[in-house]
């Protein structure tokens, strides 16, 4: 359905949601960088970045509580209804799946100085990548929130793919590598952790994606449209 | 005719067919065809001088009292054409009843404003009988406890909202089928007004329900099936979920979100 975007008559509400826009856009980029910082720490072995990612984890919670007090008074006070309705219970939804992307950015910073940098391990030589893809997922799924887009929504949970078979293929390379190498198991298991956390940050994704679709179409996305879920091993 | 509307029903007790309603050379309703089920309470939402209140109205020939007023295409009730010279208007407004947005009791007794209609009616051989009609019809109005020890005071000397359930109890008196309210609780406190709503969700299923209400939560509350009324048309009707939740039109959406004009 082809919304107008008139204003309402009531302005005040029309502010309400900009700024709620505003924070969710806050709270998608914080959540971005997060995955970006995690990673470049890795790759560098940079505990100062390591720990600011750790650190910058408490602004995306309270994010999120801001969030869903915004949401909570908006709909008492403004009783909102349509698109108006879905767009809040998306933000709302949609802020509690962020706090996750965030935590678990925080989960791979914090592996960081477990790893001894010394220990060249290339089974995980596609996890830079694998995180690329995952980032941009992540990026495109707030850009779609953003612009109200549900087709790039349905896109990014079809790109999810992408990020289910660099899991699955650095799983395969890192256990064989585990078993030739057994001193490797260490580093390897919070390579292969790091791993299932993009993963897991990729399904996050496409589970905005879903809450955006939703807002904006008013349905939930089909399975044909989601893609699909293809099955990583060890998956949870 | 509207195609997008999903009008029809299987078992209607009132359908209406491509009605056009005339004030002298003015049209206020522009072809509106609805069916209105016992099962569902149904609301009628829209601005003001969308037309609700005026089609509303010719579902028990109100507009009968307007000279100018003209009323052109097909209304039934159980099958029956309410419009044909065949039909009594009393007897159909007997069936028909209707509870107006300012509470309007008789200035009379609590006991004689429920027990008029009976009477006029014919419905009590007896006293016995009457008393009886007058006590079951407050007790399904949810006012006999507050009443029942001053049936011989003045209709007039209760509160707003207990005049306007001894208004719902006059028109239930007559054992109607169907129960036409325009806007029973805009003039209501809060309290009053959550009595007449757990009231209407009370009555559903023993009476076909309409309700034109310009509070859009109470249209949410109350109702299954919502009609949004614009500019004389009858743009979207449907469940009262969807309506609120995914209004297919975006007349309906802007209307709904705060939007309109």
């Amino acid at each position: 359905m082809n919304h107008s975007q008139n204003e309402h008559t009531l302005k005040a509400f029309d502010g309400d949601l900009a700024t709620l826009r505003g924070l969710i856009a806050e709270i998608g980029g914080r959540a971005e960088k997060a995955v970006e910082g995690a990673m470049t720490a890795l790759t560098n072995h940079d505990l100062d970045l390591a720990r600011q990612v750790v650190e910058g984890d408490k602004r995306i919670d309270a994010l999120e509580e801001q969030i869903d007090r915004m949401v909570i008074q908006t709909i008492a006070l403004r009783a909102p209804m349509a698109d108006d309705l879905r767009e809040l219970v998306a933000a709302l939804k949609i802020s509690g799946v962020v706090e996750r992307i965030g935590d678990y950015a925080k989960n791979i910073a914090k592996r960081v100085a477990l790893i001894d940098p010394a220990q060249h391990i290339d089974a995980a030589r596609l996890l830079p990548a694998m995180a690329d893809a995952t980032r941009q997922l992540v990026d495109d799924a707030f850009t779609a929130f953003a612009r109200r887009d549900a087709d790039l929504a349905v896109a990014v949970c079809a790109q999810d793919k992408t990020v289910d078979d660099f899991y699955n293929s650095i799983f395969r390379a890192l256990i064989a590598h585990m078993i030739s190498n057994p001193e490797h198991v260490g580093a390897g298991t919070h390579l292969l952790f790091i791993a299932k956390n993009l993963e897991r940050i990729g399904d996050h994704a496409t589970n905005v994606s879903e809450m955006v679709y939703f807002a904006v179409t008013g349905q939930s996305m089909n399975e044909r449209e989601r893609g699909d879920d293809a099955l990583a091993p060890g998956a949870d | 005719m509207l195609d997008n509307t999903a009008t029809s029903s299987t078992n209607p007790k009132m359908s209406a067919r491509d009605v056009k309603v005339f004030y002298g050379d003015k049209q206020a309703i522009k072809g509106v065809s609805i069916d209105i089920d016992m099962d569902n309470v149904v609301a009628f939402i829209g601005p003001s001088g969308c037309g609700k209140s005026t089609f509303l109205r010719t579902l028990n020939r109100m507009n009968d009292t307007i000279p100018i007023a003209r009323v052109e295409g097909d209304i039934t009730l159980d099958g029956e054409n309410i419009y044909s010279s065949k039909m009594d208007v009393v007897q159909l407004r007997a069936r028909v009843g209707m509870v107006f947005q300012k509470p309007n009791p008789f200035p009379k007794s609590i006991y004689d404003n429920v027990a008029y209609g009976a009477r006029i009616h014919g419905l009590a051989p007896n006293k016995a009988e009457l008393d009886q009609i007058v006590e079951n019809s407050l007790v399904r109005a949810g006012l006999w406890n507050e009443v029942k020890d001053r049936l011989s005071d003045s209709g007039t000397a209760l509160s707003g909202g207990q005049q306007q359930r001894l208004c719902i109890a006059r028109a239930i008196a007559v054992d109607p089928e169907v129960i036409l309210m325009d806007e029973p609780c805009s003039a209501l406190d809060p309290i009053a007004t959550a009595k007449i709503e757990e009231l209407i969700h009370e009555l559903r299923g023993r009476y076909a329900i309409v309700i034109v209400t310009h509070n859009m939560q109470q249209a949410a509350r109350v109702s299954q099936k919502t009609a949004f009324f614009h500019l004389g048309t009858m743009v979207e009707y449907g469940d009262t979920s969807d309506i609120f939740t995914n209004p297919r039109e975006e007349r309906t959406r802007d209307y709904i979100t705060g939007r309109y004009g």
